[in-house]
Parts: structure tokens; sequence; C-alpha cells
């Protein structure tokens, strides 16, 4: 398989569920930087606090692209609670394992859906523990030790 | 339909090579320095693939060592080159920010551990160096200036012919990292005033794991293997007598093909230029008229190439990317930044390398799929989103 990637993040790369964006979403978080070659953006429409819609746009190379998929997949139709319990270990065990220099890519996955559940916190003032969204402005690549 | 686009990583094994490594595994099998009919048969196949591979450069079988392949050849020349600069306290190398990693990490080793100077020149936006540069940085100091035939990347074609006249001028030692050149190009080391050249079986469809250093009559070589007796004492071990006469046999086949091959694969690269320019924010990598005829290497805005190379594979071609994720670092390709691009730009380059097998429908088919991928990336990418609303603005 290409780069070491498993049956199921090519599945997610080359069909990637929950593509594009929503109208007026409730709430949208943008993380990463080009510079670095990777920028996730997430979309979500909330309804009695469910999330009952998630789209997602990504430029990043195919575990990018197949995190953000799963990520929106596994979030889509669930409590805001559950979606702010996703973990990037979680995006990993369901995509079956991504290649060590590509974990980072599921770090930024967990943190776009945090950036836009916050944004729709601010946006709808609803009160929240800043601690929550304190990963957010780090560096996803600096606490990975790259091959 | 499968295309193969990637010959500038390696290319297919011609049926001539495979026929003359067949012949030589079944029927000669002898070692070279063996004294009895085996060996001397052995030593005679030896003779001929060095006057062929000679021959193919305007080079004297003596001037040719064959090496496990262009990355020991670079090694050998530029580690001689310091050795002996060294040892008369000339410490200083000119090379080019676009070389090739077996040539940058050699100099990066002699700057860290031996205390080398090292001067990288820079290339223009069209990837070519300046003479100017060039004399401004040699000085008394200098052992060595090393500086690539044509870019492994961009296929841009450096003036070497230039850097011969002016390295020998100066007596400085002028070694040529030919890889991506030789069976591609005309490449006559006399004419060019080279005194090394190092070359690689694969890249024009020898084997793999063979290559040669050509080293000038009189220029000095140190092996870096130290055992037998083999090539004149300066590369140690028992010939691979199979790859080197499939690499002769390859060489002398690409070299006599030029000809005809050269103007086929630059129609076929000017064709592939022209319709990819057509696309929008699409940037050529490289000069267009200096360059290898098989090579064509574009950056796309707002896409990045790993996604771009993979559903490019998913659709049959096979090509290559310089951006970060393909290369396993965070940076993206060293020639594409030396060029000028930024990081965001150079993320999504693409290359295409053709070779003499390459055809017409190969072409086209390519041409009409990458042009759907980058379409249906950027219909996925915020950055292209972002690019857009930017132009919309501009424009109102």
């Amino acid at each position: 398989m290409a780069m070491g990637y498993s049956e199921k993040v090519m599945d997610h790369f080359i069909n990637p569920r929950n593509v594009g964006e929503l109208e007026h979403p409730d709430g949208v978080g943008e993380v990463g930087n080009a510079k670095c070659g990777d920028i996730m953006k997430v979309y979500l429409r909330v309804e009695n606090g469910v999330l009952t819609d998630v789209k997602f746009k990504t430029f990043g190379c195919a575990s990018a692209i197949a995190t953000s998929s799963m990520a929106t997949e596994l979030i889509k139709g669930h409590p805001i609670g559950e979606a702010l319990a996703l973990t990037n270990k979680a995006v990993v065990e369901a995509l079956d394992g991504l290649p060590p220099v590509k974990l980072h890519c599921s770090v930024l996955a967990e943190e776009a859906v945090k950036a836009a559940i916050k944004d729709y916190y601010d946006r709808h003032q609803v009160p929240y523990d800043p601690a929550l969204f304190a990963d957010l402005d780090e560096d996803p690549h600096g606490d990975l030790v790259e091959e | 339909m499968q295309v193969y686009f990637d010959n500038a990583a390696t290319t297919k094994l011609s049926a001539r090579a495979r026929e003359s490594m067949l012949r030589v595994s079944d029927d000669i099998f002898g070692n070279p320095s063996s004294l009895h009919a085996f060996g001397q048969a052995a030593s005679s196949e030896l003779q001929r693939a060095r006057e062929t591979v000679a021959r193919c450069l305007n080079a004297a079988p003596r001037e040719i060592y064959f090496t496990s392949g262009g990355t020991e050849a670079d090694n050998q020349a530029i580690f001689t080159c310091a050795e002996i600069g060294a040892a008369k306290g000339k410490k200083h190398i000119v090379s080019t920010a676009i070389e090739h990693h077996a040539v940058l990490h050699c100099l990066e080793q002699l700057e860290k551990e031996r205390g080398f100077r090292i001067t990288l020149l820079p290339v223009d936006e069209s990837g070519v160096i300046k003479l100017q540069d060039l004399e401004a940085a040699v000085c008394d100091e200098t052992c060595l200036v090393t500086v690539m035939f044509a870019n492994n990347e961009i296929g841009t074609i450096q003036p070497v012919e230039a850097v011969g006249r002016f390295c020998r001028g100066k007596k400085i030692p002028f070694h040529c990292d030919a890889v991506q050149a030789v069976g591609h190009v005309p490449v006559d080391v006399k004419a060019l005033s080279i005194d090394y050249l190092s070359l690689s079986g694969h890249k024009f469809h020898g084997p793999k794991g063979v290559g040669a250093l050509y080293a000038r009559q009189g220029m000095p070589l140190r092996s870096l293997l130290l055992g037998g007796a083999q090539e004149r004492n300066r590369r140690a071990g028992t010939e691979n007598l199979p790859a080197i006469a499939g690499m002769a046999a390859a060489l002398e086949e690409a070299v006599s093909e030029l000809g005809e091959v050269g103007p086929r694969l630059t129609g076929y690269r000017e064709k592939l230029i022209n319709g990819l320019l057509n696309v929008q924010r699409s940037h050529l990598n490289g000069d267009r008229a200096r360059r290898l005829p098989g090579n064509v290497n574009f950056c796309f805005e707002g896409l990045e190439g790993e996604s771009l190379l993979l559903l490019l594979d998913h659709r049959g071609v096979a090509a290559s990317s310089g951006s970060a994720c393909t290369s396993g670092s965070l940076d993206p390709s060293h020639v594409l930044l030396a060029l000028g691009r930024p990081h965001e730009i150079a993320h999504g380059s693409l290359r295409l390398t053709l070779s003499r097998y390459t055809t017409q429908e190969e072409v086209d088919y390519t041409l009409a799929v990458i042009p759907a991928v980058v379409d249906y990336l950027r219909d996925i990418s915020p950055v292209w989103e972002r690019i857009m609303r930017e132009e919309q603005e501009k424009a109102q």
C-alpha cells in the first residue's frame, strides 16, 4: 500500500466522507498552516446539542484528507460532549493505524473538531472551561518526533 | 492505462541490457582477477564494457572506474579532492544549492566534521547558476568545484562547458554529477573540460546498483573501499560484471538513439508543459529551454503534492512530487525552495519524467487525468478557497 497506508486510509482518502462546506454553519474551525503543508477546516451544524451535520475541507496529504474524513464520520450525529472527547488516537485506530510520520495529521483532525466546537461556543455565548481548548494554540508538529 | 512517468527515479531495464546481463551471468562467471581462461574471459568482458562506457563519454578506457552507482561515484570524487585539498591546507569547496543529496550530504559532513568551508551557489528563478557567482566564490583555498549537469527534480541543465573552462583555467578540479544527463543528452568530457564525472546505470535503462566514475588521466583518485587491487587499485571488491555489462549495453543503446529520442521526448515534454500551463495558477519549475528532454515539473497552487501523486497513481499515472510529505521531512524540496518558490506553493509540486518508451497515448491520457485530479483536490482545499476569495476581492 502506498506510503504504508492502510486500506482504510486509502478508502477515506480516495472516497472522503463529508467533504464540502455548510452554508451558515453554527461553528467553523480551521487549524494547521500552508507552510507546513496541511490545513483542515471543519464546519458544524448543531441542533439541540447534537452535531446534525459536519463537513470538512482539507489541504494536505492523503493522511490529512483521510483523518479529516474519519474524524467527521466519528462525530457526525453525536452530542457535542462526545465530539469534544474525540482523541487523535481514536481517529488513528478507526483508520487501522497511520505511519509514524503521519501521526500529526490525526492531531490536526482532533484539533480541527475542537476549534469548530470552540467557535460554536463563542458564537452562541455558551460558557466553557478554556482549559478544554488549551492545546489549540500549539503546533501539532511540535509534540511529535519525526522520523 | 498504466503510465510510468517517474524515469528520473529509475528506469525499466532495456531488452539489450537484460540480454547482456543474462549472457554474462550464465557464460562469463569467472573472476576478472583470475589468471585462468575463465578469469581472462571475464577480464576481456570487463575491458569491453570499459571501452564502451569510455567511448560514450569521449573518454579513454583507463579513465573509467566502475562503482556501485552514482552515489558512490559522487562520494569518491568529492572525498578524494577533499583529502588532497586538506593536505595542502585548501579546505574550500564550491557547489550549488540544488545538488543531489549524494553531493550535499558529503559536503555537509566535510563542513561539520572536517572544518571545510562550503559555498553553495544560488540559482536564478529558472534554476540556473550564474558564472559570475562561481568566479566570485572560488579562492586560493578552493580544492573542488562540483556542479551537477542536469537537475534530478526540475531537469535544468547547467552551463557545464563554461564551468569546466573556468575551472581548468584556474586549475581547480571540477566534478560533475551527470547522473541525470548521461544517456539523455550528449556528454563529452573532453569538450566540457570535466575532471570527474559520475553516472548511474539505472537512469538510462541499465541495471540498478552499478555506476561509473570518470576521472581524467592524471587526476588523483582515492579508494573508499580497501581490499583487492580491482579498478587499478581505486575500487576494491570483485567487479559486478553482469551489471557492468548491462550498464555498458544500455548506455551504448541510449547514446546511439539520442538523435532520434531527444527530439521526440522534447515534443512530448512541450505538449505536457503547454497542456499543464492551461491549468489556472500552475507554474512550470525550471528553465523551459535549458532542460532535459523528458522532464516536466509543475507547482499547482492550493493543493498538496502527495495527495496529487496518490490520486494520479490511483488513475494509473506514476509520478513524483517534491512535497514535504513525500520526502518524509517537514520541508518541501530544497530545489524548489532554491528557485524562490514559497513553501505553500512548493508543497504542490508534481514531476513527470518520460523515457524513450513513452508513447503519445500515455502523454494524452496523462494530460486528460491531471487537470481533473487538480480540480478535485482544489475543490476540497481551504487554501484554494482562500486564493479564489482573494482573487474575487481584488477584482471588485
